[in-house]
């Protein structure tokens, strides 16, 4: 252990929730993104799930608001190291849309991507088993959109890059294909509780 | 069957440089050398790094302080130095009021003490001198593009580099003595005799906008989120491409 001399950090309370190397952001919700917001109207916003399965689908906006409801409460963490407790999330369980477009068997992996063009990979296991939503609520409300609204995917359990804001599609792979952060030293999974932020970790 | 995935829109610019991954991971003891103040709120500290694997413009790294009962706290600071700089990085740390690592900073480090530090971290944001650059920082959000017109001027490069920067006024300008012709300040608060007091507006972007340089501007946006919507939002009215505009949130 390298001790910092002189240094003590803030009083701390020990909370079971931060991953290690977090801290709590409190009321603070930081926006991290490194291109310009776009302003989408829901009505030209869509939702497309393809690449390895059955049917290809996409929804557009009054179509995936119609769908069962599904919430999210709980924490988010990003990598950049501010953890966020006791968020609340609205939308739709990704079960939902991989239930309508049955993804093939031979599917392992997924590129998400934005209406931007930004994207992330994802482990096909990180999205299945009510553990990734698209969201377009907060805390009640419309997702702003520098949050990554009208609608973001939500993955909660991985650092909150992998989060893709402004959700277009999600394309299922046979393999892994690095997404926008993971090309620029970004680590492939990003699990905040082994530190897996950066390649190499 | 194997499906290779194309994004379908614009903003899937390749990063700039790849990130060494092994590089990245290691994190190494750095020792403090100088601390230069450079306006009241904001002071630069010069470390020595050893092992340092050089960086490009624009990057940044991740900075661990630990206390005696192994309590860590870890944020990630722009490199405001030139990549030339050899065995030594600079960084400029605003000080933050709250903030556990800029106040031990700002009120307990002193030459000689010990650090530990990884990176550089994340290509996007690099600047290697290849593009024509126009840089917008405001506050602290100087610190990367400091190092790009640094590298600028240390490699003699004749690619066009233009910045505009923000601050409250003249005394919270970081870098002021350094800043040179290719810079424009703009004051939001209060500003010398003759100078306006006014945020960064279209005015100061269209006779940049409008030089045009061979290949176009490559854009780079650092400061708080509100100043990098302003700012962004700025560039793509005045019809900088959004493809061609990179940007570092202070969040």
């Amino acid at each position: 252990m390298n001790v910092t001399r002189g240094f003590t950090g803030r009083p701390r309370v020990v909370n079971p929730g931060l991953p290690p190397g977090q801290y709590d952001a409190g009321d603070d919700w930081p926006v991290l993104s490194a291109e310009v917001t776009p302003r989408i109207a829901p009505a030209d916003w869509s939702f497309r799930v393809d690449g390895l399965v059955e049917r290809p689908l996409t929804w557009r906006w009054d179509e995936a608001r119609a769908l069962p409801g599904s919430a999210y409460a709980g924490d988010i963490h990003c990598v950049t190291g501010w953890s966020k407790f006791g968020v609340r999330f609205g939308g739709v369980s990704l079960d939902t849309f991989f239930e309508a477009v049955r993804p093939r068997a031979t599917a392992t992996h997924a590129v998400a991507y934005s209406h931007t063009g930004y994207t992330a990979n994802l482990p096909l296991a990180d999205l299945t088993g009510g553990r990734a939503w698209i969201a377009w609520e907060f805390d009640g409300e419309p997702l702003a959109p520098e949050h990554g609204g009208p609608a973001r995917l939500l993955v909660p359990h991985l650092y909150f890059w992998k989060s893709t804001k402004w959700i277009a599609g999600i394309t299922l792979l046979d393999h892994d294909e690095p997404g926008f952060w993971e090309q620029n030293g970004y680590h492939e999974r990003g699990n905040p509780w082994e530190e897996q932020r950066y390649s190499g970790d | 069957m194997t499906t290779t995935f194309t994004p379908p829109s614009r903003f899937a610019v390749p990063g700039r440089i790849a990130v060494n991954g092994q590089v990245a991971a290691a994190w190494q003891t750095a020792t403090l050398t100088e601390i230069r103040r450079e306006t009241p709120r904001a002071a630069t500290f010069r470390l020595a790094v050893p092992r340092w694997a050089g960086h490009l413009p624009g990057q940044h790294l991740m900075l661990r302080l630990t206390a005696p009962d192994g309590y860590v706290a870890q944020r990630h600071y722009s490199i405001a130095s030139a990549p030339d700089d050899s065995g030594h990085i600079e960084l400029t740390l605003d000080h933050v009021p709250d903030g556990e690592v800029s106040s031990w900073f700002h009120t307990l480090a002193r030459p000689g003490d010990t650090v530990e530090l990884r990176g550089p971290l994340s290509g996007f944001f690099a600047w290697p001198g290849d593009r024509p650059a126009l840089l917008l920082g405001a506050g602290s959000g100087v610190v990367p593009l400091m190092s790009m017109v640094r590298h600028h001027r240390a490699r003699g490069l004749e690619m066009p580099l233009r910045m505009l920067v923000s601050a409250r006024g003249p005394e919270d300008l970081i870098y002021a003595r350094e800043l040179g012709a290719e810079t424009t300040a703009v004051f939001t608060r209060s500003a010398p005799r003759g100078v306006p007091v006014g945020r960064l507006a279209a005015a100061h972007l269209a006779p940049l906008l409008s030089e045009r340089p061979g290949g176009g501007w490559e854009a780079y946006v650092c400061g708080s989120n509100g100043f990098a919507e302003h700012a962004s939002r700025l560039l793509v009215e005045a019809g900088q491409p959004v493809e061609r505009i990179r940007i570092e949130r202070f969040g």
